[in-house]
């Protein structure tokens, strides 16, 4: 792996007991409450930060999920009519139903990377560069590439359809058709994406130890055996890390459904969890409404993390 | 012999093969980037013409100049660097002495301390973002750049994370050696610490100044004065404004410096942050 050489500990690992030997003599004592003052002063900010932006917050939201509320004037308790709520409100489950539907772009995206990574992974001219700029959309804002594709997807003048017009095809009015808005968000978010899942696969495949591919070699094998039983089963931690990440992130999609479909699209076809969420809460101030889909939206993405943790435990030993 | 040099032939072709597979996603890549920054110098004619203009017959820098005057891009540039400086200095320093702390002193509940700070990366921004909103509503920080602030100060848990996993590697010893010799705690942060760290907080710190500087959700929440918006926020209204006038060169142009800064820094750092990247995806 690469050598900056962070420790070799994997997940969240429960820390060593202090198995720092005591100094002997009476002074410890005192010098140990003293170094807990200075450390407690130390993690101070993050604690305090901790309570009161995310801890004091999420009690309030799971409060104000159950209450009929403008963000402004009193609270009214209604117990669980926003839940229940929620069960028929088209809007939501489309939105619901959108967020989903972008992960598509999931798998797809990870397969193309990682051929790329393999592709990388040979000793060619002009690696760096291409590494570079593969990385370029990544690093770049979301809100400049969404402005980008909005006027790329441009029926009439957008790079993609000309491009298109060049081997005779036609193409939609990507953003304005129902049936086309959600693809084109996925292919964006596929050649954003791109880049950073390459890199991950490109760093697990170089610490492949090469005598299991001569070994595999020296068995007859091909590179298509090769690839399905060596290189799948060694990038799979990163595939479980991307594939995870992934879906957090997707779930929380906003930015470039914000500013390429301003209104959520033609027919609610694009707008997002977050997107509706949002519309509920800072445009129509319902805020009670919108603080329990928030809830949901955050249950679910809890249970993803959840699952992380659990088998992020279980696959460290095939990291190291 | 000759299979030999058959194989190697072979292998040169499949690398010319993948070479030309790999410069033509390269070329998907960067097209789009370039065809940006290609528009913000075209003239409003160019853009829709057909076929289209790649290289604009007399570049437009105008357009830039143009941009600075007449909107708001220059408040947004500023803006951003305030936000992006302040919490990624101000949150690294209180990010290190934390990680510190968890890592290599003693302190009471320190597991449970860290565990618990880890749970906080379990609720998504979305779901706090409400209650956030109304809390900052409430003292009055609306439309200022402080909500922005204020919280990611405190310290960023992952980033936490990361340098107490970085400093799990160092010895305890050489802690208690330095406590021996009389060393205060905040001389061994500042003098021993810190410097063991500091490959490590380089990287996390310029990923934080990215995704900051490229933070959209939290700065549409709070700020509605041109004047005192993001740029991401000033470039997604001038999307909007000046779509209507079907003043494409411009919008671009504002893009085009939106995304300069960090990929500047991306070009100078480009191996740190490339490890780094890998570290975490691997590691984590």
């Amino acid at each position: 792996m690469t050598s900056t050489a962070a420790p070799a500990t994997t997940g969240p690992r429960t820390p060593v007991p202090t198995s720092a030997p005591a100094t002997p003599g009476g002074g410890s004592k005192r010098l140990h409450r003293s170094e807990k003052k200075w450390a407690l002063a130390f993690v101070a900010a993050p604690v305090v930060g901790y309570l009161l932006f995310i801890a004091y917050p999420t009690g309030f939201a799971l409060y104000a999920s159950l209450t009929r509320w403008n963000g402004l004037g009193p609270m009214q308790f209604i117990g669980l009519e926003n839940y229940a709520n929620l069960l028929h409100d088209e809007r939501f489950q489309q939105s619901l139903f959108n967020t989903f539907f972008y992960m598509i772009g999931i798998p797809i995206g990870l397969a193309l990377s990682l051929a790329l990574a393999i592709a990388m992974n040979r000793k060619i001219m002009g690696l760096t560069a291409f590494r570079t700029i593969y990385y370029i959309p990544v690093i770049s804002s979301l809100a400049a590439i969404a402005i980008l594709w909005q006027w790329a997807y441009n029926g009439d003048f957008g790079l993609v359809n000309q491009f298109l017009g060049f081997f005779g095809i036609e193409g939609p009015n990507w953003l304005s058709d129902a049936s086309w808005s959600k693809p084109a968000i996925i292919i964006m978010a596929v050649w954003k994406g791109l880049g950073y899942s390459m890199l991950l696969y490109l760093a697990a495949i170089q610490s492949v130890p090469r005598s299991l591919y001569e070994a595999a070699e020296l068995d007859g094998a091909g590179s298509w055996s090769k690839f399905r039983a060596i290189t799948l089963p060694m990038v799979q931690p990163v595939t479980f890390f991307l594939v995870v990440t992934n879906i957090i992130a997707g779930a929380m999609i906003f930015t470039e459904i914000n500013i390429m479909t301003p209104t959520g699209g033609p027919e609610y076809s694009t707008a997002s969890a977050v997107f509706h969420i949002w519309k509920q809460a800072f445009q129509y101030r319902q805020m009670g409404y919108a603080t329990a889909m928030a809830v949901v939206l955050g249950i679910l993405i809890l249970i993803i993390t959840l699952i992380q943790f659990r088998l992020n435990k279980r696959s460290s030993f095939v990291i190291d | 012999m000759t299979k030999d040099l058959s194989r190697r032939a072979r292998s040169r072709i499949t690398d010319s093969a993948v070479w030309v597979v790999l410069a033509a996603g390269a070329v998907f890549m960067i097209a789009p980037l370039v065809w940006m920054f290609s528009t913000s110098l075209k003239t409003k004619l160019e853009v829709f013409a057909l076929p289209p203009v790649w290289i604009p017959e007399l570049p437009q820098w105008d357009t830039y100049v143009r941009m600075w005057q007449d909107s708001y891009v220059l408040d947004g540039f500023k803006n951003s660097l305030v936000v992006s400086l302040t919490v990624t200095i101000i949150g690294t320093f209180t990010c290190s002495l934390a990680a510190f702390a968890l890592a290599k002193m003693r302190l009471p509940f320190r597991n449970a301390i860290f565990i618990g700070l880890l749970t906080g990366i379990m609720i998504p921004f979305p779901t706090l973002m409400i209650p956030q909103f109304v809390i900052f509503a409430k003292i009055g920080w609306v439309d200022t750049l402080l909500p922005l602030i204020v919280p990611a100060i405190f310290g960023n848990i992952v980033m936490i994370f990361f340098l107490r996993q970085y400093l799990t590697s160092v010895p305890d010893s050489l802690v208690e050696a330095a406590k021996i010799d009389g060393a205060s705690y905040w001389q061994i942060f500042w003098r021993m610490i810190m410097p063991i760290i500091r490959p490590a907080v380089a990287a996390q710190f310029i990923l934080w100044f990215m995704a900051v500087w490229n933070d959209y959700l939290a700065p549409i929440l709070y700020l509605n004065t041109p004047e005192r918006q993001t740029l991401q926020v000033v470039i997604a209204n001038m999307n909007v404004q000046y779509a209507t006038q079907r003043d494409y060169p411009l919008i671009m142009a504002a893009s085009v410096v939106a995304l300069l800064p960090i990929l500047v820094v991306f070009l100078v750092f480009q191996r740190q942050i490339i490890e780094s990247v890998a570290l975490t995806g691997t590691k984590g």
